[in-house]
């Protein structure tokens, strides 16, 4: 009972959020520059929630995942400026590709374990960069440009929200517990017949997917992708992990929470051109120190728990 | 089929390097017996364990369970025949509740599909409440029905190692082997102990292997020895014959096996 409310509630809440924004927009409370800052907040959610997924979830420290988002981005934009498929089909696609080249990568790669596995991805994102830059097809060097404005700020909300809740129904099955078991200790799940391998390739995998589909939301979104590290190297793989760990490792409301934070902060502090590089890393530093674990450190934040706080009731949340 | 043993290991040999941890050690487990595994510390007990359970490598030998061969089987495919194990280090989820830790035991038993998983269907719901009911049934079996929601590494000592029995429960085993479960309980915790691991057999009729140096709880508990001296399998019996057995008890310098 309990449950079902809190799933209503939330998604009063989440269509509340939708109807303020679409209603502050045509009032003119909100610019166009500002609801597409919400847009880029929904995209670089479902960057850190499925970055969690690998790196939180499972374990696996990977730092390239802007290479997927890369691989979505391009192919996307591909499919719909040079082959004219409609778009979500497209978005759809970008994300397979994404996901199947997770697979690709994760079978050999995930052998490795902690720095060797980061630097093999690291390595990896790098590798798609530079195909892509040589790719004439998709402009090579001098970039993508004339993609379609296809993603609305509703699309890339939509997309984030099926994301959250796919990724967090992922983590409270059998699926994700065996995901969990393999990063607290890889020996004893084995003991208990979890096949580590599968699941780390899965959870990187389902990863790579949103990542790819968080791309081609973004390439039509800015309407113009360019090879450079920080559009789709390993400086944004760095940005999507600083967010994560901001957000707190194998939690999803932490992860949302700090892509958000994170995307709206940078737009503030442009008031303060000179000293934004400054006070981005202050920020940052005083978290870590006071937040090691991250904003929410493992933790989730719930309508349950809040349900309970305002009953008074402290019972535990149950699982089921 | 006949009353052929259970599990079968042959001439079993683990090598490290120049090391020979266990060396052309044979024996056989009948179903639903109670067997220990003893010898004085690096014998070679625990690789024994880990060689069974596919977490090191067999250099020579055979290694079959129910007639099947598990020989250098990895061990997810060797937990799903139906082997669990603890460990002499407990290796628990200690992040993790107790309850979690049992529930990601069921995982072999897992029957709902992955797109069930992400979409919540009735079926993951069913399943999912049955997971829940079964290990809060496994806990109350050793006694921990009240811990279901503590962080495992929060707890004392003596209930890890029961959660971790527990956990290996969760497998439906057909072969429990346990390696030093009495180690840091206290004696009315051993007493116990003993008393689950008993109840354990014969309640679930699951054959148990356990590695122990409690001897008078190995005394009292196993029908069965196998007794290890550097890698060797030096002596086979029941607890009587061992006692008296001049080449076991030089094995412990005469020390305290009586
Ligand atoms: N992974 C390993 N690599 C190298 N040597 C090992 C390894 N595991 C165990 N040994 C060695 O094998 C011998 C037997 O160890 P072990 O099986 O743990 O003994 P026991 O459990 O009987 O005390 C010891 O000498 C130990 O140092
Ligand atoms: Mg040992």
């Amino acid at each position: 009972m309990k449950n079902k409310l809190s799933i209503l509630l939330t998604a009063v809440i989440l269509l509340l959020i939708y109807t303020g924004v679409r209603l502050m927009e045509s009032g003119g409370v909100l610019l166009p520059y500002h609801v597409q800052i919400l847009s880029l907040c929904c995209i670089n959610v479902i960057l850190v929630v499925s970055l969690n997924l690998i790196n939180g979830f499972t374990g696996q420290f990977s730092i390239g995942h802007a290479g997927f988002f890369a691989i979505g981005a391009y192919l996307s934009a591909y499919l719909t400026v040079k082959l004219q498929v409609p778009f979500v089909p497209a978005l759809i696609c970008g994300g397979i590709l994404a996901g199947i080249t997770g697979l690709a990568v994760g079978l050999p790669a995930l052998r490795l374990r902690g720095d060797y596995l980061a630097i093999a991805t690291l390595g990896f994102g790098e590798i798609i960069r530079v195909i892509i830059l040589n790719t004439n097809a998709v402009g090579g060097a001098r970039g993508f440009s004339g993609i379609p404005k296809y993603t609305t700020f509703g699309l890339a909300y939509l997309t984030a929200i099926i994301t959250v809740v796919a990724i967090r129904n992922f983590v409270s099955s059998d699926y994700g517990r065996a995901c969990l078991a393999v990063r607290e200790d890889e020996i004893a799940a084995a003991s208990l017949g979890v096949n580590s391998t599968y699941f780390k390739v899965l959870a990187f995998s389902l990863g790579a997917f949103f990542a790819g589909t968080a791309g081609a939301l973004f390439s039509h979104y800015l309407q113009y992708m360019a090879p450079t590290p920080s559009q789709i190297g390993f400086l944004k793989s760095i940005d999507i992990l600083i967010m994560l760990v901001l957000g707190g490792l194998g939690s999803i409301t932490g992860s949302i929470v700090a892509a958000v934070v994170l995307t709206v902060l940078p737009e503030f502090l442009r008031g303060f051109a000179e000293y934004r590089m400054v006070i981005y890393p202050i920020l940052l530093i005083a978290v870590m120190i006071y937040r090691p674990a991250g904003l929410l450190a493992g933790r989730e934040f719930s309508l349950d728990s809040l349900l309970n706080l305002f009953k008074g009731a402290r019972t535990r949340v149950d699982h089921s | 089929m006949s009353t052929t043993a259970e599990l079968m290991v042959n001439n079993l040999s683990v090598q490290f390097g120049g090391l020979k941890a266990v060396d052309q050690v044979s024996f056989a487990l009948q179903p639903q017996s109670l067997a220990g595994l003893i010898g004085p510390n690096g014998a070679g007990k625990t690789t024994v364990f880990n060689a069974l359970t596919g977490l090191c490598p067999v250099t020579g030998g055979e290694i079959s369970f129910n007639s099947e061969r598990l020989t250098n089987e990895p061990p997810h495919a060797i937990a799903r025949c139906g082997i669990a194990r603890t460990f002499q280090n407990i290796r628990l989820f200690k992040n993790l509740t107790v309850l979690d830790n049992l529930r990601i035991a069921y995982h072999k038993n897992r029957q709902y599909s992955l797109l069930c998983g992400l979409f919540r269907s009735p079926r993951f719901r069913r399943e999912e409440a049955q997971i829940t009911a079964k290990a809060k049934d496994v806990l109350a079996l050793v006694d921990l029905a009240d811990k279901a929601d503590h962080l495992a590494g929060s707890l004392p000592y003596g209930e890890q190692r029961r959660v971790e029995i527990a956990r290996a429960l969760m497998l439906d085993p057909k072969l429990l082997l346990l390696d030093e479960p009495a180690a840091g309980m206290n004696p009315q915790e051993t007493t116990a102990l003993l008393e689950l691991i008993r109840r354990l057999r014969d309640e679930l009729q699951i054959t148990i292997l356990l590695i122990e140096h409690d001897m008078k709880l190995v005394m009292n508990l196993c029908e069965k020895l196998f007794v290890l001296d550097y890698g060797h399998l030096i002596a086979t019996g029941d607890p009587k014959s061992i006692q008296s057995n001049r080449r076991v008890v030089e094995a412990y310098l005469g020390g305290n096996l009586a």
